[in-house]
């Protein structure tokens, strides 16, 4: 068979309201009811459901969307990774005054990209409230990526309440609904497990922070949904054994990011946030909010999968099947116990004195592994990775001066436990070599860029700490080291971490940014209050950009929550040290306690919005204004501008 | 140049919010027998930077159809640290008995450790002075089931006689809770014991007007939020 014939194959077994070429899109903005499984309620959708359908376009057409507003508010349609005129953008306040009720708003612009992306509204909670739908773009020449089959999977974390409530029972209670916080009965049995003493200076140490080790997803309570299906309606997809089934994840929450795995099949990433990305084959990946990532699997055998996505707090899932007929089902695994929190994940956090944090108090224990396991990493970290950790000491003392190299605890390696033996040096030899090879292997320019991104601010408390990879797995850059939301496989296999995406083509020439913009993830919890550099929306000037620049943002995260950063209009380069290969995406997550880099063409003039992604964060500040000064006419209006890059 | 979007309000940012809460909202019983329906409340609008809150308290005698206290402030709160506002107003007292009226000065907030603080210092017209300390403690025993430890007390800097307060520590009010959430956060059924005592010159001069200087309630109520 012809890819061509495998791609019609393939799409024709789609559940989708039409495929084709056409240019002329319309949509509607309704009121829907949403049906999760555990309840039912009112919420917004597009052609009268949430999810909206699925827009698919082809990459070089010029499309045009009419959208009608069937509600009695204000609305708006923001077409999310899309490269597009910045009057296109549809985010009322900053592209275009919004959609009133009644009106039909048409977009015009051309499509200059391919891969998978969503749309969604930027009015209040509407998103939060099911207004979001997925688009497939289809490459303008034949697909690179080869698969017989394909589906969307959008997930999304329907809650009972509508998001106008969630937010003020936030903003009355920030801890309204965490109903995973620590309790008497875990002190008893940590205090069992590690001593009296140890566990309540743990908690005094958080006590004194007045923050939660329970902080990993503060709007718990909602179900998870694949395809607008909750759990018990089972959203399922078909395959023939021995197909290459094309899964295009969508992560559409409001604030959950979710771990996917489907048991049994290797999940190989080829695209991450709609471009392709050197194949990747994992067991199991971490989809940020508004993130999306395609992965290809291969089922052969003729039997059902279940694909699990568990929240990352795990207080909830989303779960679908893919199967060989209908009806067919496999286990759905348990979660996971809750993550929690470390003083790692603190470590942003300006003024926070690590040598005074009793190192010695918080590791094994807080990263909920067996002392073993932990004695095992630590020794693998010591022996294995001096070399780095030298390179490590002088990135990071040049960095941040006030570190305490005395406070890094190498005694605390415990060399001398009777477990170096058992936990056998054959086993670190090769560990040591993959990790050397990994070095020899990068273009010249990794080796910097790679402590850039591990700059990370992880530092001491993160030395002492030894990642948390009990098998010796390498340590993720991408979040502090010992940090509690640190992703493992379930099954002891390989988790997706963003210093695995290599981008599949450059997509600009490298060159050296022009200049560096330090933006601080802040915020207070106790007052569900978030902002960039201390400042909230509603007080910030916007970030003014020339047209022509290449900008390096750096993202220091100084909460303790993880926030996946949304720029519109123009790429986001994410450094993983990889140069011109670091992938191109357009959300980026930051971790609490690191520090992330990534770099932007400033190649589309006007007026753009920056936020993070959680809903109730943007909604409380989190959220800038970037406005592209010079370039190319920008004269308000619906005229397509021609061409671009992607 | 810059391009120009129409400017419209602000619709990112969610500004003004609202609540109302009452912490609690009970029916008490006495060790002498006496029936009491107590409350402590309050309900605000406004940012961040600025809420306009009214607090409520009051002690209905069930049995005596009248309020032993009745307690209504309004005061303006605004943040002065991450943790801690600063609150100013008017607390209005109109129980049985002579009608009182104190400015507010007060600080209410989150101090280490996860205790809950409210302070406040009340002046009244005839240059009386007293300040109140509210402390709370909350415990999970699981995520639903939570014992609440509350300490009020009451100092005195000068004597009012005519609503039976003496200069120097004059009451304190222990409580204890154990609640459990029933609806989300909205709907805490509870029960509990609270000690209520008077002390040095108030003592006596509730000893002088034969009422109690020492109590122990059962309690039975509900915590709600809205």
């Amino acid at each position: 068979m012809t890819v061509f014939r495998r791609l019609l194959a393939g799409l024709s077994t789609l559940v989708l309201p039409a495929y084709g070429l056409a240019a002329e899109y319309n949509l509607t903005v309704d009121r829907v009811t949403i049906d999760t499984g555990d309840f039912v309620k009112e919420g917004i959708g597009y052609n009268g459901a949430s999810p909206g359908p699925v827009l698919r376009f082809k990459e070089g057409e010029n499309v045009t969307i009419n959208v009608t507003n069937n509600l009695d508010e204000m609305t708006s349609v923001h077409w999310h990774g899309l490269i597009l005129p910045f009057t296109q953008d549809g985010v009322p306040g900053v592209s275009y005054p919004g959609i009133r009720p009644g009106e039909t708003f048409t977009y015009q612009f051309p499509i200059v990209q391919s891969g998978t992306y969503w749309f969604h509204s930027h009015s209040g909670f509407q998103e939060p409230n099911g207004a979001y739908g997925a688009i497939v773009i289809e490459p303008r020449d034949a697909d690179p990526v080869a698969f017989d089959r394909e589906y969307v999977v959008q997930l999304t974390d329907k809650h009972p309440h509508d998001g106008d409530r969630i937010m003020r029972n936030l903003k009355m209670m920030p801890d309204y609904y965490n109903r995973q916080q620590l309790t008497v009965g875990d002190f008893v049995s940590e205090a069992r497990d590690r001593g009296f003493w140890a566990t309540m200076k743990d908690r005094m140490m958080w006590g004194d922070m007045r923050m939660m080790k329970a902080d990993v997803e503060d709007v718990q309570g909602f179900t998870g949904l694949i395809n607008g299906h909750g759990p018990a309606q089972n959203w399922t997809g078909l395959f023939r054994p021995g197909e290459r089934v094309r899964l295009r994840f969508i992560n559409s929450s409001a604030m959950t990011y979710f771990d996917v795995r489907i048991p049994g099949l290797t999940l190989t990433v080829v695209e991450a946030d709609g471009n392709r990305v050197r194949p990747v084959p994992v067991d199991e990946f971490r989809i940020g909010v508004a993130e999306t990532y395609d992965v290809i699997v291969e089922p052969r055998d003729d039997r059902a999968y279940t694909i699990f996505a568990e929240s990352m707090g795990r207080s909830g899932y989303a779960r679908g099947t893919l199967a060989t007929r209908a009806g067919q089902t496999a286990p759905v695994p348990d979660r996971r116990p809750p993550s929690y929190l470390t003083m790692a994940d603190m470590s942003g956090m300006p003024g926070m004195d690590h040598g005074d944090m009793g190192h010695g108090d918080m590791n094994h224990d807080d990263m909920g592994h067996g002392a073993a396991a932990m004695d095992h990493s630590e020794m693998a970290h010591g022996e294995m990775s001096h070399g780095n950790m030298a390179m490590d000491h002088a990135d990071q003392a040049s960095d941040d001066g006030a570190m305490d190299h005395g406070a890094m605890a190498h005694g605390e390696m415990n060399h001398g436990a009777a477990s170096h033996e058992a936990m056998g040096h054959d086993q670190m030899a090769p560990m040591a070599t993959a990790d050397m090879s990994e070095h020899d292997a990068v273009p010249a320019g990794h080796a910097v860029g790679r402590h850039r991104a591990m700059a990370a601010r992880t530092d001491d408390a993160a030395m002492s700490h030894a990642g948390t990879a009990p098998q010796g797995r390498e340590h993720n850059p991408f979040y502090a080291r010992g940090s509690g939301l640190t992703p493992e496989a379930a099954n002891g296999g390989r988790f997706l971490s963003y210093a695995d995406l290599r981008a599949a083509q450059p997509l600009y020439p490298e060159r050296a940014p022009t200049r560096e913009i330090e933006l601080r993830l802040t915020g207070n919890m106790e007052r569900y209050s978030w902002s960039i550099n201390g400042v909230k929306f509603e007080d910030a000037d916007p970030i003014r950009l020339q047209y022509g620049e290449r900008v390096r943002f750096k993202f220091v995260n100084e909460t303790m929550m993880t926030h996946p950063m949304h720029l519109h209009g123009m790429w986001s380069i994410l450094d993983v040290g990889a140069g011109q290969w670091n992938p191109i995406k357009h959300v980026v997550s930051v971790q609490p306690g690191t520090t992330v880099y990534m770099e932007t063409e400033v190649d589309a003039p006007g007026q753009w919005a920056f936020h993070c992604h959680l809903s109730y964060h943007a909604a409380s500040g989190m959220f800038r204004k970037v406005v592209v000064e010079g370039g190319p006419d920008t004269a308000v209006g619906t005229t397509p501008v021609q061409g671009g890059d992607a | 140049m810059s391009p120009v979007v129409a400017a419209e309000p602000d619709p990112h940012t969610a500004r003004y919010f609202w609540g109302i809460q009452f912490e609690e909202f009970e029916y008490r019983y006495s060790d002498s027998d006496e029936e009491v329906a107590s409350w402590d409340g309050d309900a605000f609008y406004g940012t961040d930077e600025l809420k306009l809150r009214w607090l409520g308290k009051g002690e209905y005698g069930i049995d005596e159809r009248a309020y032993e206290t009745l307690e209504n402030q309004l005061v303006l709160q605004t943040p002065i640290s991450d943790f801690f506002d600063a609150k100013a107003g008017v607390r209005v007292d109109t129980p049985e008995g002579p009608d009182r009226t104190y400015g507010v000065l007060g600080i209410a907030g989150l101090a280490p450790y996860w205790f809950e603080i409210d302070a406040s210092l009340y002046f009244g017209e005839g240059g009386q002075a007293m300040t109140e300390l509210d402390v709370e403690y909350e415990w999970l025993l699981t995520n639903r089931w939570i014992v609440n430890m509350g300490l009020d007390a009451t100092y005195a800097f000068s004597e009012d006689r005519a609503i039976g307060i003496g200069r120097g520590l004059s009451s304190t009010e222990l409580g204890l809770r154990l609640s459990y959430d029933l609806i989300d956060r909205t709907l805490s059924p509870y029960v509990g014991v609270v000690h209520e005592k008077a002390y040095g010159d108030t003592r006596d001069l509730a000893r002088e007007d034969a009422e109690s200087t020492e109590e122990w309630y059962a309690v039975a109520g509900v915590r709600w939020m809205f």
